[in-house]
């Protein structure tokens, strides 16, 4: 039978059957298996069937808890059912998998098996998550390249229904999930030949059902439940031959045999490697090319590790085997080694002890971890393994792939030993996150794998910035198959497709002698070898590498692509690459543009045929002189002025060689320094904003919706300018009684990102030419020098003094130094203004419990982070537990400061007369409601301290240690709405119960930002998401009215764009607030589908359209006799169409459904009518203390026209 | 009220049952707005404009957020991309379908193209759709000072062209009065395969906002002084060109449209009246035309059609430079 090679990634292969084989798909994000979900949802939206002929159930639940829970009942009441997940997920499911296995029940999840939180989060891959289930009796699984995950996916689906056991099918996280390969489609009728109808049948019989009810879940007392354990062994006793006879089922009719045990190497083989997952695809290469060598090597790779079959396992090596090297993707610390290790001394000492060795003697077994959080496993390191085993006393418990310098774990190896083939063409293309490149290669790959014989693969590296940042793919072809599941270092072609790489990346070093290297320039190629930095000439020289330019942005404008230079670089790719002959390439090119594009317009077609056609005519080899002549050097990574760490671990890290840090580098416990994301100059913005001192009115609105705190305001005294660049700027402040001091508002020009939301903002308008404001953007590169001296000096005036600042008034709030600063958040995001405003407030006492999602990922993601301090080094301290827990670990954060504090005060009392009466007195009874009473108390600590100094009693000791717990602290337990609508909502509420003196801030995206846009509770009725790609049904949880039915709770639902000072009275009102806050703000986001430059006006759309009313609900006013609950935006004036369709996340919706469209468009119209009646309602009431019961809507919601109607009205 | 009244009249070839035809609005968005045009009595209906611009727009927005992500790995795109969405001018022709459906009377597509190729295969598109007549929106702004008015002419000219030899059913092309010599363009647009001319085309302006200091775009309905412009250039062209002439733009009460048969419309075609007071406004224009048709015995509409164009007005220079002088001098004698 012949079957369509496909060219997709491990985790659409896995998701391919998944929805072939299974009738409900219970999903949740998480990185790296999200796109499992993601691909069920949409296949069941678009109507595809399973193969049985109907159309999967696919449910998004609350956390990977949730989703476990539901596969276990859906699985219980009979039908076929599965999940997807990696990671922490993974150890969510443990309770319910404990549960499906004890239950004999048979179901398949699939998990891109990924690093755990540890010391660090980690999306990357490693076996550290499945290794800690392999207790919970699944049967595990492994694959190890994109073709085995659709096959293992179908197998595991077949051997469990018959093992009746849950099968966990893993594979690598991004190395195998996301690498994009060819590989031949299973059929519907492979499928249906491999699952048995009859076992469906079974498993269906044996579920719970009123029709023949059963009882199951017992409690078992200790007469019988071990007994009960005990009944399970024969299943898994029989698994192993079940798994190799469905595999040999597979084979006769796919034609791939794939064995538990897959040996492959020399026959008489003295030195043998045994590994699974990826890292064995790279291994098999390495043993060929040993091999070939004569080296009598071999590798067993494990596919079926659990149950382990010993014998299978012996009788799959070779009787010659000396000694063993056993790879493990994990770690274990504190075990005698990781599990697969410890499984093969088992295997081996039992048949030795039961006489059935093969072996002359008992072979030499060593362990050793690689591969960590996608760790890099070459066949360098393999190599390394193979002359460790071969040393007269190998070391065991050994790393590979890193230095450790420390405990002398590691081995050697040769880096430059490689086993790349000369036929397989190697390209690497540097591209800016969103320029299109990687969608570009994803095309290429697909137009090689479909157009040609040749085997395709390609991997993507994406850095860990949000705006401005750096990727890398990784592309090979050949005529033979691609077992190389590591990152190419000598390539072939290599395509730089943005100028600015070139002083920041030393790109050229993967070159080999005579390839190509194509250029995307602003300068023509008569020009563009001047501009070239020295080392890149040089490299050019030495390496005889073929040069060819484009100008790919004059090229995309004039072809009206915009910025986006895919198809002009892809085209180029394949004009002088020689992969394809040039007219087949473009006819292929045009073939796939029109299949990739065609379904979003005409218009989007004929414009990327443009390019095409625009492209050759453009391109040009350069004549490579025989000398280098150029002054350019690469830049450093971090100016010289940074600190020792900074300079010697973050450089490294940032410039790209972090692999090469040893193990000594690195802090012990995942302890960081603050304040390092000033030293990377990223350079990112093309424009940035330039202040016009003359026309500015100082209101600080630019300096308050920065993203990046990139501008900013300070006022001094006029003595302070002594000294200052020529270009630097300063004008008398207008605020009255300062009128005699300076004020400057200065623009980073290396760390800003271009967003340009400072420009929008600015209130002030050239009454001559309107066009200009009082902030205008220019060409970053001209004034970067000029500027990045004016910023220096500009941080080296004195900050404001903070007991003056009327927090009030939002121009005030500029003058207050932000300790959130230049974080690798998307150009323009709408979470960072608050997070820098509560910095900017409460940020030299504040601690933060920050929530897995892009805040932590801005906030804590290597190389460097944002928080910083101020110049008594004071600052954030911050800290990510989980995405799951983290109203809780906030709450264990309060309880300890309070109880420290209470600990303290409760010594000065004790200890008056050291401390001396007045003193104790005053520390006891500080107010500190203020900016100017929290200095007064910082003073009475340092009195306190120098008191206790040298004092050596037990108790003066500890209120030593303790004393600055009686300043006043500020805890802030921030995450995204995923976290507080959904996975952490159980624990948010039991916060929020407490009573303690929290500060939440729900940074409301509406989706799952940071793993890509994944409908939350908080995604709003009619919005297209990920997981609800035929638009949400249901209406936005209201989590605002259920924080204030607790009646003492701090409830605020801000949007900055909406109302600034209203936002600012919030956060001051919820950290005065002695209890549990919460603050909801509304944060524009690249996932709603729209150029953030208008995200201002959007957050003023939708508060005007009553989408996002503002409001405060404060239980403080009750004690004044006032109602809590004040609506601080007015009556809606703006159509609910009129803000949501400038979003992508709404208009899509409209093309894909329109009737479904206008249907919930009704509805959601009907949502804001409804809410805003109860708010006014509220805002209306007596102050009773508590908030009244919901008023809801005496009739039944109104009939269509009826709606339209009040549509019509608020248009009005 | 007289049931004898004669109202029909013919446009572009189409047999109408009275010169009341709503003109491409909003209110044509909807099958029950049509359904309700005709109930009230509307002869023929012009369906909202299909903007090329738009479609191309909201592609390109589509494209672009939809390729949004690719720099960050957990986030490598932010939406789903589904099989098929409904950007092109599918929406428009089925719309197109379903009111052919619902509807007795006429159905004329609207076409407002920004390429050659566009616009030649959009009007295929609405022809297979079942669509009556076309009518062609042209409004191009020349912005460039580069750009004669030659050439704008030729290009509307070739435009017809273009779609006149593509389709077989009419074509009406509406435009603005903005022609150095309309009653030139006029004839030259008729040979160039224009069956009618609708005058004139309401250009949205941008009003300017002096406190805020910005450019507004607005939206004004229009009122009866603006149908003075209309009647004047149809009353003028009523005869000497040959293709049908339809008035948009002013009409709002029955002696409105009264005025513009006399003028020598086909058709008087509204939208504002229509915003403003109701579809239903239509009934109460019709059978206002009846009674003042009634009152002043008229039989049928042809009876009037063009009697008070240039061609057959009692005072055919009121219509020239005479008019001109003779509204200053009659001013100067207040």
């Amino acid at each position: 039978m012949s079957r369509r090679k496909v060219t997709i990634d491990g985790n659409e292969a896995a998701a391919y059957v998944a929805h072939k084989v299974n009738e409900v798909i219970a999903i949740y994000p998480i990185t790296p298996s999200s796109n499992m979900g993601e691909w069920s949802d949409q296949w069941s939206s678009e109507g595809r069937p399973n193969i049985w002929g109907t159309v999967p159930t696919v449910i998004e639940m609350q956390s990977e808890g949730g989703a476990s829970g539901a596969l276990h009942g859906a699985l219980q009441a009979g039908s076929l059912a599965t999940t997807f997940t990696s990671a922490q997920g993974l150890l969510l499911m443990i309770p319910n998998m404990y549960k499906v296995a004890g239950e004999l029940t048979p179901t398949v999840m699939h998990v891109a098996a990924r690093a755990l939180a540890t010391h660090a989060l980690s999306i990357f891959g490693d076996h550290q998550d499945v290794m800690s289930v392999r207790a919970t009796g699944w049967a595990m699984l492994s694959s190890n390249s994109v073709q085995e995950v659709m096959d293992m996916a179908l197998i595991s689906q077949a051997c469990a229904l018959e093992c009746r056991l849950p099968f966990l099918h893993f594979f690598d996280g991004f190395r195998t999930s996301h690498e994009v390969a060819k590989v031949e489609e299973l059929t519907a009728d492979d499928m249906r030949a491999m699952i048995s109808d009859e076992l469906v049948a079974a498993h269906r019989a044996r579920s719970l059902s009123p029709d023949r009810p059963v009882l199951r879940g017992t409690a078992q007392n200790p007469d019988v439940y071990f007994q009960a354990r005990e009944t399970a062994n024969k299943f898994y006793n029989a698994a192993p031959a079940i798994v190799q006879q469905q595999m040999d089922r597979f084979a006769q009719i796919v034609g791939r045999q794939y064995k538990l045990f897959e040996y492959v190497g020399a026959p008489d083989a003295e030195r043998v490697i045994v590994l699974m997952g990826s890292g064995a695809e790279a291994a098999h290469e390495t043993v060929e090319h040993l091999v070939s060598r004569g080296e009598k090597v071999g590798l067993l790779k494990v596919r079926l590790y659990r149950p382990f079959a010993v014998d299978r396992f012996i009788s799959a090596l070779p009787a010659t085997v000396r000694s063993l090297g056993v790879l493990d993707r994990t770690k274990e610390p504190g075990a005698t080694g990781e599990p697969l290790y410890i499984d093969v001394i088992a295997a081996l000492q039992e048949t030795y002890a039961a006489g059935k060795s093969p072996f002359a003697a008992f072979p030499r077994v060593i362990g050793g971890r690689y591969g960590l959080s996608s760790k890099e496993f070459t066949p360098a390191m393999i190599a390394g393994v193979y002359n460790e085993l071969a040393r007269q006393q190998p070391k065991n418990h050994f790393t590979v792939g890193i230095n450790d310098d420390v405990t002398h774990t590691s081995i050697e190896y040769d880096p430059q030993f490689s086993t790349e083939e000369t036929d397989t063409v190697r390209a690497l293309f540097y591209g800016l996150g969103a320029d299109g490149t990687v969608g570009a290669n994803k095309n290429s790959i697909k137009i090689i794998g479909e157009d040609t014989d040749n085997y395709a693969q390609g991997y993507f590296v994406y850095d860990s910035k949000k705006s401005g940042s750096i990727t890398v793919s990784h592309l090979r072809f050949g005529p033979n198959p691609i077992r190389s599941s590591y990152l190419i270092t000598r390539a072939s072609f290599i395509a730089c497709h943005q100028f600015v790489f070139l002083e920041k990346l030393d790109m050229l070093r993967a070159a080999e002698p005579g390839s190509v290297f194509l250029l995307n320039s602003p300068y023509p190629a008569d020009q563009v070898w001047h501009q070239l930095p020295n080392k890149v000439q040089q490299q050019i020289i030495d390496k005889q590498i073929k040069f060819y330019v484009i100008d790919a942005y004059e090229v995309a404008k004039q072809t009206g692509m915009g910025v986006r230079i895919n198809t002009i670089m892809q085209t180029c790719f394949f004009a002088i690459s020689g992969v394809l002959p040039r007219q087949q390439a473009i006819e292929a090119i045009k073939y796939a543009i029109k299949k990739t594009y065609g379904k979003r317009g005409e218009a989007v077609v004929q414009k990327n045929y443009a390019a095409v056609d625009g492209t050759l005519a453009n391109l040009f080899q350069v004549n490579v002189p025989s000398s280098a002549s150029s002054t350019i050097e690469l830049r450093p990574p971090v100016p010289p002025q940074a600190p020792e760490f900074v300079q010697g671990v973050i450089a490294t890290i940032i410039s790209g060689h972090g692999d090469d840090l040893p193990v000594s580098a690195l802090p012990l416990d995942g302890t960081f320094p603050t304040g390092t994301a000033q030293w990377e100059k990223r350079n990112i913005a093309v424009e940035i904003p330039v202040w016009d001192d003359k026309l500015c009115i100082q209101c600080g609105k630019c300096v308050l919706i920065c993203p990046h705190a990139v501008i900013r305001a300070k006022v001094y005294d006029t003595g302070k300018l002594a000294g200052a660049p020529e270009s630097f700027k300063a004008v008398p402040a207008r605020w009255k009684g300062l009128e005699q001091m300076k004020y400057t508002l200065q623009v980073a020009p290396e760390d800003c990102t271009g967003c340009t939301l400072c420009v929008e903002i600015c209130p002030v308008k050239d009454k001559a030419q309107p066009k200009r404001k009082a902030l205008n953007m220019e060409q970053q590169l001209p004034l970067r020098e000029t500027e990045a001296a004016n910023w220096d000096f500009f941080l080296g005036i004195p900050e404001f003094d903070r007991t003056k600042v009327n927090t009030n008034q939002v121009k005030d709030i500029q003058l207050l130094q932000p300790l959130f600063e230049f974080s690798g958040a998307c150009t323009g995001c709408g979470e960072t203004p608050y997070i820098k405003l509560m910095t900017q407030l409460f940020g030299d006492r504040t601690i933060i419990a920050n929530a897995t999602g892009c805040s932590s990922i801005y906030g804590g993601n290597l190389p460097t982070t944002p928080y910083t301090t101020n110049s008594q080094g004071r600052g954030p301290a911050w800290s990510n537990s989980l995405f799951e827990d983290n109203a809780e670990f906030g709450l264990g954060m309060r309880l300890s400061l309070d109880k420290q504090a209470e600990y303290a005060r409760e010594l000065v009392g004790r200890l008056t007369e050291v401390v001396g009466v007045e003193l104790a007195a005053a520390l006891l009874s500080a107010d500190q409601t203020n900016e100017a009473g929290i200095v007064e108390q910082r003073k009475r600590v340092n009195q306190l301290k120098a008191k206790l100094d040298g004092n050596p009693a037990p108790e003066a000791r500890d209120l030593r240690n303790l004393a600055d717990m009686l300043v006043k602290k500020s805890v802030w337990i921030v995450g995204g709405d995923g976290w507080a609508y959904d996975i952490d909502f159980g624990g948010l509420d039991h916060v929020l119960a407490s009573g303690r003196n929290v500060n939440i801030l729900v940074l409301d995206t509406e989706v799952y930002s940071n793993t890509g846009g994944q409908m939350s509770k908080a995604t709003p009725r009619a919005a297209v998401a990920k997981f609800a790609a035929g638009g949400k049904p249901s209406a936005k949880k209201d989590l605002s009215m259920m924080a204030m039915m607790y009646g003492n709770v701090y409830v605020a639902k801000i949007a900055m764009g909406g109302n600034d000072t209203q936002t600012v009275k919030a956060f001051m009102e919820a950290e005065a607030w002695d209890g549990p806050s919460i603050i909801i703000a509304y944060s524009h986001c690249i996932a709603h589908g729209y150029d953030l430059i208008h995200g201002i006006d959007q957050q003023k759309a939708a508060v005007g359209s009553g989408y996002w009313p503002l409001f405060r609900y404060n239980p403080a006013l009750v004690a004044q006799g006032k109602n809590p609950f004040q609506l601080d935006s007015k009556a809606p004036n703006l159509p609910l169409e009129k803000y949501i369709y400038n979003e992508t996340r709404y208009t899509m919706l409209t093309h894909s459904q329109p009737e479904a469209a206008k249907a919930l468009l009704v509805q959601a119209q009907e949502d804001v009518h409804t809410r805003w009646k109860m708010y006014e309602h509220w805002a209306a009431m007596p102050p009773t203390g508590k908030p009244p019961a919901p008023v809801l809507p005496a009739t039944e919601p109104a009939p269509v026209a009826a709606v339209i109607t009040e549509t019509e009205k608020v248009e009005k | 009220m007289n049931t004898k009244i004669d109202l029909s009249t013919t446009y572009l070839g189409l047999d109408l049952r009275n010169p009341l035809v709503c003109s491409s609005s909003p209110l044509c968005k909807e099958i029950d707005n049509l359904r309700r045009m005709e109930d009230c009595g509307a002869s023929a209906v012009v369906l909202h404009s299909l903007f090329e611009e738009q479609i191309n727009i909201e592609s390109r927005l589509l494209d672009r957020y939809l390729s949004e992500g690719e720099s960050y790995g957990e986030a490598i795109t932010y939406f789903p991309d589904l099989t098929q969405y409904n950007v092109g001018p599918e929406g428009y022709l089925e719309h197109i379908r379903r009111a052919k459906a619902s509807l007795g009377i006429p159905v004329i597509a609207s076409l407002n193209g920004v390429s050659s190729g566009g616009w030649v295969r959009y009007a295929q598109l609405m022809q297979q759709a079942g669509a009556d007549a076309l009518e062609l929106n042209i409004y191009y702004l020349p912005v460039s000072p580069e750009l004669t008015g030659q050439e704008i002419e030729q290009m509307y000219e070739r435009l017809v062209h273009a779609v006149r030899s593509t389709v077989t059913i009419p074509v009406a092309v509406k435009v603005g009065p903005s022609f150095s010599a309309i009653p030139n363009m006029a004839k030259k647009l008729s040979l160039a395969g224009a069956d009618g001319l609708v005058l004139f085309n309401r250009f949205y302006q941008p009003d300017l906002d002096i406190e805020s200091l910005d450019v507004k775009p607005t939206v004004n309905l229009s009122d009866s002084s603006e149908l003075l412009l209309r009647l004047h250039w149809v009353g003028l062209l009523h005869g000497k060109v040959p293709v049908d002439l339809a008035i948009t733009g002013g009409v709002h009460t029955p002696e409105d449209v009264i005025k513009s048969v006399m003028a020598g419309a086909s058709a008087a075609m509204m939208t504002s009246s229509l915003l403003r007071h109701g579809i239903e406004r239509l009934k109460s224009l019709r059978s206002g035309v009846l009674d003042w048709m009634d009152a002043h015995e008229y039989e049928s509409v042809r009876q009037m059609w063009g009697s008070l164009s240039q061609q057959k007005a009692a005072q055919p220079a009121a219509f020239e430079r005479a008019n001109y002088m003779k509204v200053l001098s009659s001013y100067a004698t207040h």
